[in-house]
């Protein structure tokens, strides 16, 4: 329905890395590189966020917390890992406490590649997230359009573990 | 008769014209602030982009009487500049002004999260800091024309800041705690995240947040049109002055914003009645004595 790529506002969120992706997120939003011109407003709020953005790798602490932020961000949203940290786990990869990359916890849609990534690709990974964040949105309309009226849960994006289980949990309570 | 048409054509004005100028005003803060530091910075109708995709937003409730509260919030801004611009009893729509703010205190606190809520109580302190100031004003517009009713304040022969200077800059120093502007942002900021998350709007998403944003926009230009009416005459040329003031305070507005860090709550108290009771005070002192 409408226009929603225009404004897309950022959750970062820094798991277990070196920080360098982290300065390079930081860097982005500096007036040399300046993400504001396309709308990015870097806000601290799951609840108003849209594109969730992971740097560093995901370990026994932080993947909870990397999860409760994601089940936080109302739908459309859309996941972007930069770095190789966020992508595979890259050097913490064998480590004891590492989970791997973040799509070890929440489901990925756009990996931003790079040791520490570059503020450039970092912005093409946001161009990218955008496109897909106005095609979830245009969908998320087109189902609603479609069974409008219906009963239960109207929405297609169902991808997370605990959404499952409440749908189970649903479908069990409406059997018995 | 011809009056009344006039000041209900305000009315409607405001209540139809003043969320697109509003936004307006805040796409050209935004582009401003990023001039100001060297950026190029969002498109000028941004914050409708940014209206239009929290409308878009799935709705994820924290608690179901913050939209409830949040409406009563916007309709009250809503009527509070409705009632002044269609120049009903000035006393009366800031007494309503203030009615506004406890609302956004109770949308901040219903969901009980502890970042809203402690931004609720600093939201109070902010009300607390401008109250004063907003309601010292109508006490300075009666004293220089002798009634509380605004058709007969916006209709002087002599331009209002002639009486009342010192009215006119305890008001301005109140509408930078009101539209929380930097320094005194305390109770949440339009930049970025500070302490407290997003402070009194942390736990509003989508369809909240848009209605807030909303409130906001109709709040701006209520609180311009406050100033306007220091500058308004008998006389067309005033109109013209009082938009140059506006624009002149929105610019240096935005560079206080872009130029001044974060103070702490104590420090904002002290200094807004310091400024109230000084130049409100001794502008009040002088008009009693020369009355």
């Amino acid at each position: 329905m409408g226009k929603v790529k225009k404004s897309p506002w950022l959750l970062h969120y820094d798991g277990s890395s070196c920080n360098g992706c982290d300065i390079e997120v930081l860097a982005t939003l500096t007036p040399v590189y300046d993400a504001e011109r396309f709308g990015v407003v870097n806000t601290g709020d799951p609840l108003q966020a849209d594109i969730l953005m992971i740097t560093g790798g995901i370990n026994q602490q932080n993947a909870p917390v990397v999860k409760q932020l994601y089940d936080q961000m109302p739908r459309p949203k859309v996941v972007v890992a930069v770095g190789t940290c966020a992508c595979s786990g890259g050097v913490f990869r064998e480590c004891y406490n590492m989970l791997g990359g973040a799509d070890s916890t929440v489901p990925i849609d756009i990996y931003v590649p790079g040791c520490a990534a570059r503020p450039e690709s970092i912005m093409d990974g946001i161009m990218k997230a955008v496109e897909l964040f106005q095609k979830r949105s245009d969908e998320h309309d087109q189902y609603e359009k479609e069974h409008k009226g219906e009963a239960g849960p109207v929405d297609p994006n169902i991808n997370t573990a605990r959404d499952k289980v409440k749908m189970q949990e649903m479908k069990g309570a409406a059997d018995a | 008769m011809n009056h009344t048409i006039f000041y209900a054509i305000g009315a409607v004005l405001y209540i139809v014209g003043a969320p697109f100028l509003g936004c307006l005003m805040d796409g050209a803060e935004r582009k401003l602030s990023a001039r100001m530091q060297g950026r190029i910075g969002p498109p000028l109708l941004q914050p409708w982009y940014d209206f239009v995709k929290l409308l878009n937003k799935q709705v994820v409730t924290v608690d179901r009487a913050q939209f409830f509260i949040l409406t009563s919030y916007l309709v009250l801004m809503v009527m509070s500049g409705a009632m002044f611009f269609s120049g009903n009893d000035l006393l009366m729509t800031f007494f309503v002004l203030s009615t506004t703010g406890t609302f956004l205190y109770f949308a901040a606190i219903v969901p009980s999260s502890p970042y809203s809520s402690m931004a609720a109580s600093r939201e109070l302190i902010q009300e607390v800091c401008y109250e004063p100031a907003v309601l010292l004003l109508s006490v300075g517009f009666y004293l220089a024309t002798g009634t509380f009713n605004a058709r007969a304040v916006f209709s002087q022969n002599t331009s209002l800041v002639v009486f009342l200077p010192g009215f006119l800059a305890s008001y301005l120093f109140a509408m930078i705690i009101k539209l929380r502007i930097s320094p005194f942002d305390v109770s949440t900021s339009h930049h970025a995240h500070q302490e407290l998350v997003q402070g009194v709007t942390t736990e509003m998403g989508a369809r909240n947040l848009a209605l807030f944003k909303l409130a906001e926009w109709y709040e701006m230009v209520f609180l311009y049109g406050v100033v306007a009416v220091f500058i308004l005459n008998s006389s067309l040329v005033s109109v013209l002055a009082a938009i140059l003031v506006d624009l002149v305070i929105f610019f240096c507005f935005v560079l206080i914003d872009n130029t001044n860090a974060r103070v702490k709550w104590e420090n904002m108290l002290g200094l807004s009645w310091a400024v109230t009771g000084l130049c409100s005070g001794v502008n009040l002192l002088i008009l009693m004595m020369i009355r």
